[in-house]
């Protein structure tokens, strides 16, 4: 069990592996874009999301479409950086384990 | 919704949302097939209508009088053959992929379709007026090879939101329309290459890939 320990802890959860998947495949995502992508709730998704941003990995921006609110989502350096070094860690995990 | 999964499913899942996300999937290779045999169709009918011979001659003599001056007729039923074409091509690549698309459970009317029309849209557009300011100066042969050119940048452009074959028809067009500007006057044999052959090799080849 050698990788284990390089393994993220943020990014355990399905549906912030999901986010962090479409993001960093993407500009700038809308949350009802990100909803329909990954097909989860409101509540879920944001908790989610506000744990990320949290974390720095990802970076949100609020702006106004007429008169509704539009939230739109993209991930940061450090996010990318964290979320590659956890895939190179789930690789190795198959590799050793193959 | 916690659960933990296997390092490989992790991967796999991560895999399929990226692509999901960013390309725009839906395009059904039979379209490219259609829209080829449409073209091949329509251009056998101007070489049908207007009874061309194979030498570039005998085709000068029916695009262009007597007087140098182009032949109306010939280049109304042209238009109009073209317009007919890009129609029924159309028309079939939006039923396919929509069908696919529905068959797959994924959105047709998105972010990412509207980036690839879009993206499309652009240097068509552009292709579009530049080949009128030819015809405006009567510079007639240039304009297939103009069409060609700039349908390969159109596809060129939407290639990264889509299948990575569509570079290699876009790259191919380009060649093309290039080739198609030193020889001129072999137009409508260039666009039977262009938009009937190619067309229908790289359909059948994406729908042999992703879609059998």
């Amino acid at each position: 069990m050698i990788a284990v320990a390089d393994l993220n802890k943020a990014f355990e959860s399905r549906i912030r592996l999901g986010i962090m998947s479409v993001l960093l495949v993407n500009d700038w995502i809308e949350f009802v874009e990100l909803k329909d992508m990954l097909q989860v709730t409101d509540g879920n998704l944001a908790s989610h999301l506000t744990a990320l941003e949290k974390l720095e990995y990802i970076q949100v921006r609020k702006q106004f479409v007429g008169k509704k609110p539009n939230t739109s989502y993209a991930v940061t350096q450090a996010g990318r950086r964290a979320f590659n070094e956890h895939l190179d860690a789930l690789e190795k995990l198959i590799k050793a384990r193959e | 919704m916690e659960n933990k999964l296997e390092p490989l499913e992790t991967l796999t899942e991560i895999r399929a949302l990226m692509e999901r996300s960013s390309r725009f999937i839906s395009l059904s290779g039979l379209a490219g097939v259609f829209a080829g045999t449409f073209a091949l169709l329509g251009i056998a009918a101007v070489a049908y209508r207007f009874k061309l011979p194979y030498t570039l001659e005998g085709y000068q003599n029916q695009a262009v009088n007597m007087y140098g001056n182009p032949n109306p007729s010939f280049y109304k039923f042209i238009l109009i053959d073209a317009l007919l074409i890009l129609f029924l091509s159309l028309s079939s690549a939006v039923l396919l992929s929509t069908r696919r698309a529905r068959k797959n459970h994924l959105p047709i009317w998105d972010k990412l379709t509207q980036r690839v029309l879009w993206n499309m849209f652009i240097p068509l557009s552009a292709g579009g007026i530049f080949c009128l300011i030819l015809l405006q100066h009567g510079l007639l042969e240039l304009v297939a090879p103009a069409t060609l050119l700039f349908y390969g940048l159109a596809l060129l452009n939407t290639s990264k939101y889509t299948y990575p074959d569509i570079r290699y028809l876009a790259l191919s067009e380009i060649s093309l329309g290039l080739l198609g500007s030193f020889l001129i006057g072999y137009g409508l044999l260039f666009w039977a290459i262009g938009f009937g052959i190619f067309h229908i090799i790289y359909g059948a080849r994406m729908w042999h890939k992703y879609e059998r």
